[in-house]
């Protein structure tokens, strides 16, 4: 193995949605160690294991399936609909440019 | 003296309100989970500093809440580090309080079967909320929780984990459940004081279940009940059951607030017949008996199942002092014009003050309460938002 087969660990920042932010006591976005390559999915396992009590609010426990007004925006592009193990832009992963997760605009 | 706490689940939050035994003056915390629906409330009668709450959104899911402070705090079981919720693996918390995953296992679940949809069509039971949490009479750690789509799950860990109890889901008739319009809800969980083995629940709209093994296995209780907008008037499920109550003193006598009609049963839900007797309309959602007299029960009359506030635009509590039949309107301080709000059915408690006290929300947001027995009530807020819930709890 040289070291460009290792796994680098990338300080990926998120944005939380005001609700979520309330729960998990985050003001607003949180900075997250996550493995590259950085994917929707290890994400939310970082964030998950960082803030359990997120567990369910984004994707459902079992399934893992995405809940459906949540969204996830990349680098100024909407990524709610890729695979959750496509990887992210390298802003993300580099940190320039936050992971925003939000909820789907509708009233209420 | 003797202190009360009134619990208000609304769509945008939970409110708390306190008064001393005179229930003249009150204060109003909140709102806590601001944001959120509040389902349902409730403390538990062995211990009043613990109460469960039920936080749930379209966005985000459900979330259960728990204080053991009486409200001053709150914190999501499982999630802040208990060694027992603690995951092996990655050495973290669970999260997993809002983990409400119908029961599939072969050793104490059943099938994910199907039921009914609005459009005749079946389909398969998916799980969006928990509209009531029971807590034990007993146990603080043990709770009930009535969910939709209709199924009842329960925790012993004081709601770091659910269980559901799948001999109701996976009962026979399942397929013949359908869903009223707020959804196919389990919305009533009675636990029986005198045998912990007994317990009622009541789903729309499928009727009423009794299981008398602790929740293992249920059997409908419905006989007697006459329901128009279903093919077979006379069927043994398929009723919108809007809340049943029971006086703890009496707990095989039970009342009835059904889509229409009000009902009674004084054979723990063997049959029933209906009280609606003088009632301007006999459509309506809550349903509740007086602390001290298992014979006063109060409804409250809506216009019906299309005009979903008052009759004429008043709004009246209805008691029956004789169990039923013999209705009184309780007008005393309530708005009598142009009053068009309603009152849901997890909305109206009583307390076990001598006088009794009784209370109920409204979805325009007033709380009104009366500490007489009905006899006169006062607004204790008036600009909520819509009510979902409301419990009591008389303190020492």
């Amino acid at each position: 193995m040289n070291d460009s087969d290792k796994a680098r660990i990338c300080n990926v920042r998120v944005t939380l949605p005001h609700h979520l932010c309330v729960l998990a006591n985050v003001d607003g976005e949180t900075v997250l160690a996550v493995a590259s390559p950085v994917s929707q999915r290890t994400i939310l396992d970082a964030l998950e294991a960082r803030y359990p009590m997120l567990c369910g609010t984004l994707r459902d426990h079992v399934t893992q399936k995405r809940r459906a007004r949540v969204r996830f925006f990349a680098n100024e592009e909407d990524v709610t609909h890729d695979s959750p193990d496509q990887p992210l832009p390298e802003a993300i992963a580099s940190g320039a440019r936050p992971f925003m997760i939000i909820g789907a605009i509708s009233g209420g | 003296m003797q202190k009360i706490r009134v619990l208000v689940g609304t769509r945008k939050g939970a409110f708390i309100l306190t008064s001393d035994g005179k229930r003249k003056k009150w204060s109003v915390s909140g709102p806590h989970f601001a944001g959120w629906e509040i389902y349902h409330m409730k403390g538990s009668p062995v211990d009043p500093n613990r109460i469960y709450v039920s936080q749930t959104s379209s966005w985000f899911g459900q979330i259960i809440q728990r204080s053991d402070d009486g409200g001053k705090t709150w914190f999501q079981p499982g999630s802040i580090g208990e060694p027992e919720a603690i995951d092996e693996n990655s050495g973290m918390p669970k999260g997993e309080s809002n983990k409400f995953v119908y029961d599939t296992s072969e050793e104490t679940g059943r099938p994910l079967t199907t039921h009914q949809f609005y459009d005749g069509t079946q389909h398969p039971w998916e799980f969006a909320r928990v509209w009531h949490l029971e807590p034990s009479l007993t146990d603080p750690d043990t709770v009930y929780a009535g969910v939709e789509d209709a199924a009842l799950f329960k925790t012993t860990d004081g709601g770091k984990t659910w269980k559901e109890l799948a001999g109701l889901r996976g009962h026979e008739s399942g397929p013949r459940w359908q869903p009223g319009a707020g959804g196919m809800c389990l919305h009533t969980i009675v636990l029986d004081p005198a045998n912990p083995d007994r317990i009622y629940t009541a789903i729309s709209a499928a009727g009423t279940f009794r299981s008398d093994d602790g929740g293992l296995s249920w059997k409908p209780i419905n006989q007697g009940l006459r329901s128009q907008y279903i093919p077979d008037p006379n069927a043994d499920v398929g009723h919108c059951v809007h809340r049943i109550a029971v006086h703890p003193t009496r707990p095989d006598v039970l009342f009835m607030q059904k889509h229409w009609d009000v009902m009674r049963s004084n054979d723990g839900g063997d049959t029933w017949f209906e009280v609606s007797g003088n009632l301007p309309s006999d459509f309506g959602f809550p349903i509740a008996v007086h602390a001290h007299e298992p014979e006063t029960i109060y409804v409250v009359p809506i216009e019906s199942d299309s005009l979903h506030y008052p009759p004429e635009g008043k709004l009246r509590v209805y008691r029956s002092r004789s169990g039923g039949n013999d209705w009184e309107a309780l007008t005393n301080g309530l708005p009598q014009e142009n009053c068009y709000v309603n009152i849901l059915r997890d909305a109206m408690a009583v307390d076990t003050m001598d006088p009794c006290g009784i209370y109920f929300g409204t979805t325009g947001g007033q709380v009104y309460g009366s500490a007489d027995s009905g006899d006169n009530w006062e607004p204790i807020v008036r600009d909520l938002p819509a009510v979902l819930s409301v419990e009591t709890q008389t303190l020492p």
